[in-house]
């Protein structure tokens, strides 16, 4: 059996070599991470809404106050999975790796874009590495005071002065999520040709060569073994 | 014709036998739960409070009772586990308990039977209301009601969190909180609350404040004469004082009744969520939204350049990609 990659998954592969373009993510990582995605924004918003009355009339894309109360936590608990399933994915290559320090000790340079400053990468850069194990950490977070001040599964069983630290730890955390959640859409999109990785499940060679190489070496190493094994 | 009714000043009276108008009503609001700058009213209703004297209470439950029958809510049948609690808790449907304690006094080897009749303190610094996050589920009148308008109530159990008493109950039929509406629909057409009516041993009285504070001194004075050397009233002002109070034997020892809460107030924590967590996080989250998003469109993009491009061409055809020039 071949040893495990160090800085790719098994299934990324050189999809086409004129022009190059590398498969990042199979579709079933990518129903999954919108899966993720989409439950978070609804999170947010009927979150939002009974966070602050100024934004409660967010309750109304739900299906009014009452509406949003039952669904908020049953979609926590579906995003509670989904992501939980994603982690089972994405967390070996999201290990923190010498070249981790480097690149962040340059963070000027990552912002300037200057990536020939930086060090060479595999699958994930330390800020990816960042908003992987920040969501990882929150969402356990969300789910543990979630449950803790969900009303109708909870309510007779959690101490009220226990429900007062959750409701604020739950905030807390919600508001750090969503920090956290805006970095990483920002990131997406600042860094040009990012996006199709989730929605076609490919990136081009130019995009691996420059944010990812150990990675892009390591499945073209792989990949130009030929027939001949 | 219809009269307008008075402020009650008593529970004791017989309603008129022609039907009156309320005399308070949504114009009468001081406070509304998720709403900023309510407009205030033009006029300031008499403060009015219950008064339950704890020394006085028989323990027969008639008030619960009359709670039941007025509110028409129908408590589940219970089971008896050897204690007078009935219903063991406050429910959706008993908004109102008598909660019993058995305590040894230290001072005089007596054991002393303290009956509290528990329910809504009616807070004039409701916690409830703070924490509430649905607009209008929870107001308070200039009279000092609060009350729980329950077609705005979205259920979520946020007033528990915010009660320094413990005191609302979710129902897991409607999902809406319920608690003591201090008999506001009775209030507002000269009668008294419904329990106070009902107590035979006039344990409950009802008026405004400022009467009641003064009959509370005359039942402290009476106490006093009686050796309770520590008889006072319970109108704790950490929640700016309350519209149900108590007239207690032990006023220097509220626990001892059934865990009445010693200096009630507002917790810090529910008073920092709803405070700086949510000023400061709404800000962070706007500014990083509006930032990221200018930042966005008017910075230029981390773009793939033509010589990345031609690097991973050479890579995965087998050539040296860091060897310049045409190969």
């Amino acid at each position: 059996m071949a040893p495990r990659p160090h800085y790719s998954e098994p299934g990324d592969r050189l999809e086409s070599v004129q022009p190059v373009e590398v498969s990042r993510y199979r579709g079933f990582t990518r129903a999954n991470h919108w899966v993720t995605a989409f439950s978070l924004i609804a999170l947010a918003l009927s979150g939002l809404a009974l966070f602050d009355p100024a934004l409660y009339f967010l309750t109304g894309l739900f299906g009014g106050g009452q509406m949003t109360r039952w669904i908020h936590p049953i979609i926590g608990v579906v995003l509670f999975f989904s992501f939980a399933l994603m982690f089972i994915q994405l967390w070996r290559l999201n290990m923190p790796k010498p070249e981790d320090t480097t690149w962040v000790a340059n963070i000027g340079d990552v912002v300037k874009g200057r990536e020939e400053n930086l060090p060479e990468l595999g699958k994930y850069n330390a800020g990816q590495k960042f908003v992987f194990w920040a969501m990882t950490g929150l969402i356990i977070v969300l789910i543990v005071s979630g449950v803790m001040i969900w009303q109708q599964v909870a309510g007779h069983l959690v101490s009220v002065p226990a429900r007062r630290i959750a409701v604020l730890v739950h905030a807390l955390a919600a508001v750090a999520i969503i920090l956290v959640f805006i970095m990483h859409v920002y990131a997406a999109i600042w860094t040009r040709g990012t996006l199709r990785a989730m929605t076609r499940g490919t990136v081009t060679g130019g995009w691996a060569w420059r944010h990812h190489r150990k990675w892009l070496r390591e499945i073209a190493s792989r990949d130009n073994k030929g027939p001949a094994e | 014709m219809n009269d307008m009714a008075n402020s009650p000043t008593t529970a004791a009276s017989n309603p008129p036998v022609q039907p009156t108008e309320a005399y308070f009503d949504a114009r009468d609001v001081v406070r509304i739960s998720a709403t900023r700058n309510v407009p205030q009213p033009d006029r300031q209703l008499e403060k009015l409070a219950k008064l339950i004297d704890v020394s006085k209470c028989i323990g027969c439950k008639a008030c619960q009772s009359a709670c039941v029958e007025w509110n028409d809510t129908h408590p589940a049948v219970g089971e008896n586990v050897g204690v007078y609690e009935n219903p063991h808790d406050l429910t959706p449907d008993m908004f109102t308990l008598m909660r019993f304690a058995e305590w040894e006094n230290p001072a005089t080897n007596d054991l002393e039977w303290l009956i509290r009749k528990d329910g809504c303190m009616h807070c004039e610094d409701p916690g409830c209301l703070k924490a509430c996050p649905a607009p209008g589920a929870i107001v308070q009148y200039s009279n000092g009601i609060v009350d729980f308008i329950k077609d705005n109530c979205i259920g979520c159990g946020y007033c528990v969190t915010g009660c320094p008493f413990d005191i609302p109950r979710i129902s897991q039929t409607d999902h809406k909180s319920y608690k003591c509406t201090l008999c506001s629909d009775r209030v507002a057409v000269g009668q008294g609350p419904a329990c106070a009516k009902a107590c035979p041993t006039q344990a409950i009285v009802f008026g405004t404040k400022a009467d009641m504070q003064a009959h509370a001194e005359t039942r402290i004075e009476d106490l006093k004469s009686r050796g309770y050397e520590n008889a006072g009233l319970y109108d704790p002002a950490g929640v700016g004082g309350t519209h149900v109070m108590y007239v207690l034997h032990h006023a220097d020892k509220p626990g001892i009744y059934n865990d009445l809460p010693e200096n009630p107030r507002i917790s810090p924590v529910v008073e920092g969520w709803k405070g700086v967590t949510k000023t400061a996080g709404l800000a962070a989250i706007g500014l990083a939204a509006v930032g990221a998003t200018l930042h966005g469109l008017l910075a230029r993009g981390n773009e793939v350049e033509e010589h990345d491009i031609e690097s991973a061409d050479k890579l995965v055809k087998g050539q040296d990609p860091d060897e310049g020039g045409h190969v």
